[in-house]
């Protein structure tokens, strides 16, 4: 994937000619400065008009970046004395889930997140950020183990979904998520989620039960891909633009409908602008969530957390049809 | 006397344009006359319907474990008369404005007479009382949307608070995609209910049938104290087709059944349909307190 997105189209191409008129100046000696000026200020406006005003599939296109921050990005540059610590100890070590021990603000703290590769060699062995269940069972057992140490899990989200593979099917793909989901729900230390990149279904769920669901605000969460809602509702996967804005996946929709706590703005263009000042946006979020949470008792902290979780639904509740009977 | 839902299911496959027009309603399978005869879609022998509802709707002949709906689980499982169902009126909601969405479960409540995938309820089995969900595949292919999930967690905090064994029996094509991450968090939510009979030492079983996979499989049903299986059962995460393509392979035909994954160490037994009921008594008798 090249870097410019197809949305970005007339804002590279404005740039691209504001550059070519310094070029001019500088070279013929003819002064264009007011006319480079004008452009400046269109290309501003036009730089407002597209980023404020992105699509669900313009999102999707960042969440997917080839460029976007990863997980450990986002380490190297939130923590200090960050240590990896690898395996699940029952099968072997999954690349596409990393985890570790480091100091978050000074204070202990486990993180986790999945890891898609940078570049083919990487992505091979990062299995492009879809784990296999020793992934999973990888960051329970550092859940575990920040439990008994009692400091906060930090969690990244960032996955297309579990790997859909017959060694995974094997080996308990659905057993390792479903024990995630249900130890994550009793773990007696705070549990911050942040989407960073891609939420792909249970693959994503299995890291996500946590006391705050922060998205990036160009990332997405959904229980189908785009692609795989468009093939199975029009048959046809090209309709995947339609799809993404159908499901409502993108960060700003899933605040609105409340299954967000929140939302992390996102540099002008997308998180890999500036990885060093979206750092930044996510240390704030992180630092007041764990002001908040390790306030709480740790067994209200269970307690609160199965009732963020209960209510999440809609429905009627007294207008079924047999109701008669 | 009713018709199979899975004869219906077959003869759809050769009408498919009208494809709700040959299931009959309520209404009329109640009116099918007596010694309809039907054909087991595994052997293909011709069965009277009569016999097969005298071996639980298991083929004489090959084992064939047809789908049942939640009236004839609950019937087979429970002690007569003692079922008594919970929330039965609550119907989805469409939050996401989904195409088609309103009109497809609408429809499914007209065909199956019942108001969501799931039916919950309390009731005994020899003499023990239990909580009891049945998922039924007829209604939006058994998928979990919020109505399912807020079912099931009302269901396990009755049988948290009442200290009484929860019991489900699983058979959904995974999350409800209309409902989108709505749906997704319905796995989240279930498994934190569960929880609660975690902390609290109460006994969850759960049975998975033919099918239980996606959302399904990777939350709730995979998490039982005990998990069982029926023969032949589909179980998996990822469908087959998916899986083939990620790795360019055939899969085995066994793939994903109950047997595969009993093979695998991911359950503790399969349990043919006709033991079921002896099987759950023995482990509530080992089970009981006091």
């Amino acid at each position: 994937m090249s870097e410019q997105l197809p949305f970005e189209k007339p804002i590279i191409e404005l740039r691209n000619k504001i550059s070519e008129l310094k070029t001019f100046t500088r070279e013929k000696d003819i002064d264009l400065s007011d006319e480079i000026k004008k452009l400046e200020v269109r290309l501003e406006q036009l730089e407002e008009d597209i980023y404020g005003n992105m699509t669900a599939w313009d999102r999707v296109q960042l969440a997917r970046h080839s460029k976007r921050p990863t997980t450990l990005d986002y380490i190297e540059h939130l923590f200090t004395n960050f240590m990896e610590l690898h395996g699940d100890r029952f099968y072997g070590d999954d690349a596409a889930i990393v985890g570790g021990i480091a100091k978050f603000e000074g204070e202990p703290v486990t993180v986790i997140g999945h890891q898609r590769g940078k570049g083919t060699k990487d992505n091979l062995k990062r299995n492009f950020g879809m784990p296999h269940p020793e992934g999973f069972r990888k960051a329970l057992r550092l859940m575990k183990q920040a439990e008994k140490f009692n400091r906060p899990v930090i969690c990244f989200i960032d996955t297309k979904g579990a790997y859909p593979g017959k060694s995974a099917e094997e080996r308990g793909q659905s057993e390792a998520i479903a024990k995630n989901l249900i130890e994550m729900a009793g773990l007696r230390v705070p549990i911050v989620c942040i989407v960073i990149g891609e939420g792909g279904s249970g693959g994503a769920l299995a890291l996500g039960v946590g006391d705050r669901i922060c998205m990036l605000e160009n990332s997405t969460y959904s229980v189908i891909s785009p692609e795989g809602a468009a093939a199975l509702l029009w048959k046809d996967a090209g309709q995947a633009k339609r799809a993404a804005e159908t499901m409502k996946i993108t960060a700003p929709d899933l605040k609105e409908l409340e299954l967000i706590d929140e939302m992390i703005p996102e540099i002008r263009g997308g998180a890999h602008r500036n990885l060093e000042a979206q750092s930044g946006y996510i240390r704030q979020t992180l630092k007041s969530a764990l002001l908040e949470l390790n306030k709480i008792d740790r067994n209200d902290l269970v307690e609160k957390r199965y009732e963020k979780f209960n209510k999440i639904g809609e429905f009627d509740d007294e207008n079924g049809l047999i109701a008669k009977e | 006397m009713r018709l199979l839902w899975g004869e219906t299911v077959i003869r759809d496959l050769f009408t498919k344009k009208k494809k709700y027009a040959t299931i009959p309603s309520e209404q009329a399978k109640q009116e099918v006359p007596e010694g309809l005869m039907t054909k087991c879609p595994q052997c293909k022998s011709i069965i009277y319907f009569k016999e097969l509802k005298k071996t639980l709707l298991v083929c004489d002949h090959c084992e064939y474990h047809h789908r049942l709906s939640s009236t004839e689980r609950i019937e087979m499982t429970l002690d007569e008369g003692s079922f008594q169902e919970f929330d039965k009126n609550m119907v989805a909601k469409d939050p996401l404005n989904f195409p088609d969405y309103k009109e497809k479960s609408a429809l499914d409540r007209k065909n199956t007479g019942l108001n969501e995938a799931v039916v919950t309820g309390s009731g005994t089995i020899s003499g023990m009382e239990v909580i009891i969900g049945v998922m039924d595949p007829r209604f939006r292919m058994g998928s979990m949307g919020s109505v399912v999930g807020e079912k099931m967690c009302r269901a396990i905090k009755i049988a948290a608070d009442e200290r009484k064994p929860f019991i489900m029996f699983a058979a959904s094509g995974g999350a409800r995609m209309q409902e989108g991450v709505f749906s997704l968090m319905q796995m989240a939510k279930t498994s934190t209910a569960l929880n609660l009979l975690h902390e609290k030492g109460i006994l969850f079983i759960s049975i998975m049938t033919h099918p239980t996979t996606g959302g399904v499989s990777a939350s709730f049903a995979s998490l039982g104290d005990i998990n069982l299986a029926e023969p032949k059962a589909l179980i998996g995460f990822a469908g087959r087709r998916i899986i083939e393509q990620t790795i360019r392979q055939k899969l085995p035909d066994d793939f994903q059944t109950s047997e595969f994954l009993l093979d695998h160490g991911q359950l503790d037994q399969v349990v043919p349909r006709k033991n079921m009921k002896s099987t759950l008594t023995n482990i509530l008798e080992i089970h009981q307190t006091s």
